[in-house]
């Protein structure tokens, strides 16, 4: 309670709703989710807020929630982003090593990470994530610290994932706003991968699709690295907006349809039946066709997975998918989807359980709080990482307990 | 013509003439911030239609183009007007030009009298036997559209008139500069970015050099390409020096933090240093530049000057292949009454004049946008950015774009 060193709250402002969960990370590294807090988004459409009032007026309701259950203030986050703006691409980059022995220094390596970070961005765009893929020395593949190796010439691959500058700047303002620090910014596709798969999966590589409300982000891992990532702003919004235009009902109203029949397959027990929308009297006002629903619904499903699978096709990752896919967010929830997506990348697709963490089950087995577990897991390895640096002074010399604390942690890692 | 082209040739292993001329009040502004001993070899003349504005440079050339109609008072702002003035004085232009193997153009597009002058000065100066390259500014954004027209049409005509045209835009040295830098401080800079990419060109064409630079290898390089603010000149001191300067290069506003050098197909580069440059600096920024200009031509030049100590310049030049380079030559050519002698000149250096062009200038890029006809409700997306995925609107339902009938 006193000490809240270790805490780290990771909060997602999704399309449906904003969650918070907050994490506590233990003496021996382990990371243990203590509290969990959600509320119904209103404001954000497509993983962007329109609305900053109401969007404040919900965080403060997930906050309070998460505060209440984890016994503690939470005074900063690490914020999960996602949009159409964001962009994921991959960028090698060259250096020289000119020294006269040709023995690669830590210069030589942080030149070569800063020029592979030196894209083309368009000029409104910041990166969110630079992830260091492997370094080459003269050709040679597969290095992951050249430091001290020798070498003429030094290149390094890396995955930059990027976003709108402004967009961004909404969600931190906004966060901001309540009193909360921000201490960074993650993509949400990074993160739901951080919780969903082990090293192992990343190492044979994996696909992991976050079926969210108005986005759907994916990320693929292959060699134990990021290879791939990207967003489409299609989500299970776009599934009950279809819904609602297709079988003329009101948006609401296609909502609960989705949630009490929806099937990513035509069921075959489906076919003619139908279900009767009645009025508050009980008095009957239309008729649906359940097949159509389950219809109109799979050719939406079908449709994200399909661009996601052209997508990964033009990378050429297709092959090196050999742990498969995993599924999270609320629309892996649809009956039917796994079956669905084997269809349409022709592999093992999973539901995805967040891994190596403990603590409250109800929240880890939900698939709708994937993304924002990831946060807390992406903020307990950057404490982990500052706590193995001392030298690192923003948090651990402020009090004299923190610089305890960051000793205590440098010495039995 | 002739004479003017073999005492080029015979003067070769002499150092070539260079003249600068300031056009307009801004060109004269640009020309005194010249007048230092670094240019002492260059012979400066001013040129305005207004006399006040003449008498108080400091170029040992004054050249006051009038007639009834402007009776020495300026231009007025209109563009037109000084064309006419100066197609009139056609001759005396020419023959302050001859005799200059370079003739260097500075001017303020936008206004009346550079706006007007320079592309006839540029043409004249091109009948005379000089290669011409242009340093010009546009206007800041708040001067209003009309300026900014004008600008832009002098800008166009200028392009195929001179050999080489190097271009700022006031408005986006503007957003370079702090917001309460006074006014005269903010012309002094956007200045500023242009004399150094004059003396950049200067260095680099006048400074005996490791590896020499002509200016026949700059105009190649500019011509039918012209460079539209991608300059920048940078310059560090110190051991890590040739690092640091990539670094600046990269981070140079005007370079669009090295978006520009990616989007070139040709690129100048020169170095000036005094006598410590090592090979290893100018390779490790060749090899920098290189990477980043990708398949651009790339045009070297390193320069030793035993005044400089310890520091290291760069000066960038990025040009980027025009699209429809030699539309508006032609047009030009075939207005009557302009092209007398100059347009069998401007044929010969321009061999893509003879290429078939459309005669329609190059429109922007086409966007292609939505009509409005669908009478698809995208309902809750309604008021949101589509999602859009290969032309498809992705917020329209699925079986509605694929035509999968439900009965």
């Amino acid at each position: 309670m006193f000490n809240q060193d270790n805490v780290i709250a990771g909060l997602e402002i999704g399309t449906s709703k904003i969650c918070v969960v907050v994490g506590e990370l233990g003496l021996e590294g382990a990371l243990n989710i203590i509290g969990v807090g959600q509320a119904r988004a209103r404001g954000v459409r497509k993983g962007e807020i329109i609305n900053p009032g109401q969007v404040e007026e919900d965080l403060r309701t997930a906050l309070f929630e998460a505060e209440q259950m984890a016994n503690l203030e939470i005074r900063s986050v690490f914020l999960g982003v996602t949009g159409s703006h964001i962009r994921g691409f991959n960028n090698r980059g060259v250096h020289p090593v000119l020294s006269a022995d040709r023995e690669i220094t830590t210069d030589d390596v942080e030149d070569v990470v800063k020029n592979a970070k030196a894209v083309n961005l368009p000029a409104d765009h910041t990166v969110i994530h630079a992830v260091r893929q492997h370094f080459f020395v003269d050709g040679q593949d597969g290095i992951t610290n050249p430091e001290g190796m020798l070498g003429a010439r030094l290149e390094v691959d890396m995955h930059v994932i990027h976003g709108h500058a402004n967009r961004m700047q909404n969600a931190i303002r906004l966060v901001r706003g309540t009193s909360l620090e921000v201490d960074e910014v993650v993509f949400t596709g990074t993160a739901a991968s951080l919780a969903l798969l082990t090293n192992e999966q990343k190492e044979l590589g994996a696909l992991v699709i976050d079926l969210g409300g108005g986005t759907t982000e994916y990320v693929v891992y292959a060699g134990g690295v990021i290879r791939h990532s990207g967003v489409l702003a299609v989500g299970g919004d776009h599934v009950s907006n279809d819904l609602a235009y297709g079988l003329k009902v009101p948006l609401s109203r296609a909502e609960k349809l989705k949630l009490e029949y929806g099937s990513a397959l035509p069921v075959a027990a489906a076919k003619g039946q139908t279900v009767s929308l009645t009025n508050e009297l009980g008095l009957e006002l239309k008729r649906i066709n359940v097949e159509h629903l389950q219809r109109i619904m799979s050719l939406r499903l079908e449709e994200i997975f399909q661009l996601i699978a052209q997508d990964l096709e033009q990378a050429g990752l297709t092959d090196y998918l050999r742990a498969g896919v995993f599924l999270c967010g609320g629309g892996s929830r649809t009956p039917g989807i796994v079956e669905l997506a084997e269809n349409v990348f022709q592999m093992n697709v999973a539901p995805g359980h967040a891994s190596a963490i403990s603590g409250l089950t109800t929240a880890l087995d939900q698939p709708e709080f994937a993304a924002a577990i990831g946060l807390v897991k992406f903020g307990s390895l950057k404490l982990r990482k500052r706590a193995a640096q001392p030298s690192f002074p923003r948090r651990l010399l402020d009090t004299g307990i923190r610089t305890a604390f960051g000793r205590f942690f440098t010495q039995h890692n | 013509m002739n004479e003017a082209q073999t005492s080029l040739i015979s003067a070769e292993t002499l150092r070539p003439r260079f003249r600068l001329f300031g056009v307009g009040n801004a060109g004269i502004a640009l020309l005194d911030a010249l007048a230092t001993p670094e240019f002492a070899s260059a012979e400066l003349a001013a040129i305005n239609t207004d006399a006040t504005g003449l008498a108080a440079t400091s170029a040992p050339v004054k050249i006051l183009l009038e007639n009834k109609l402007l009776r020495g008072l300026g231009s007025g702002g209109d563009p037109e007007r000084t064309r006419a003035l100066a197609e009139e004085q056609f001759a005396t232009l020419r023959d302050a030009c001859a005799g200059a193997e370079v003739v260097f153009i500075l001017a303020g597009l936008g206004g009346g009298t550079g706006s007007g002058i320079a592309p006839v000065l540029a043409r004249a100066a091109r009948e005379a036997g000089a290669l011409v390259l242009a340093f010009v500014t546009l206007p800041f954004g708040y001067e209003g559209d009309r300026r900014e027209q004008q600008a832009r049409q002098s800008l166009e005509q200028l392009k195929p008139a001179a050999d080489g045209v190097i271009c700022l835009p006031g408005q986006k040295a503007v957003r370079l500069i702090d917001e309460n830098t006074g006014l005269l401080d903010t012309f002094r800079v956007t200045n500023g970015f242009l004399i150094e990419a004059l003396r950049g060109v200067w260095q680099l064409l006048t400074r005996p050099g490791l590896i020499q630079v002509h200016f026949s290898d700059l105009c190649s390089l500019l011509r039918d390409r012209h460079v539209e603010n991608a300059f920048a000149c940078v310059e560090a001191s110190g051991a890590g020096r040739s690092r640091e300067v990539m670094e600046r290069l990269l981070n140079h506003p005007l370079l669009d933090e090295g978006r520009a050098l990616a989007e070139s197909d040709a690129v100048l580069v020169s170095l000036t240093a005094g006598k410590d440059l090592t090979m290893a600096e100018v390779n490790r920024v060749m090899e920098q530049m290189k990477r980043q200009c990708g398949q651009a031509q790339i045009i070297m030049g390193a320069a030793v000057d035993p005044a400089i100590k310890d520091k290291l310049f760069v000066t960038v030049i990025a040009a980027r292949q025009n699209p429809a380079p030699t539309a508006q030559a032609l047009r030009l050519e075939s207005r009557p009454g302009t092209g007398t002698s100059g347009t069998g000149t401007a044929a010969v250096r321009e061999p893509a004049a003879a290429r078939p062009v459309r005669n329609r200038p190059a429109k922007s890029k086409l966007v292609q946008s939505q009509l409005p006809l669908s009478v698809v409700s995208k309902g809750r997306f309604d008021q949101s950015e589509p999602t859009l995925h290969r032309g498809e609107d992705l917020d329209v339902p699925t079986y509605l774009r694929r035509g999968i009938p439900l009965n």
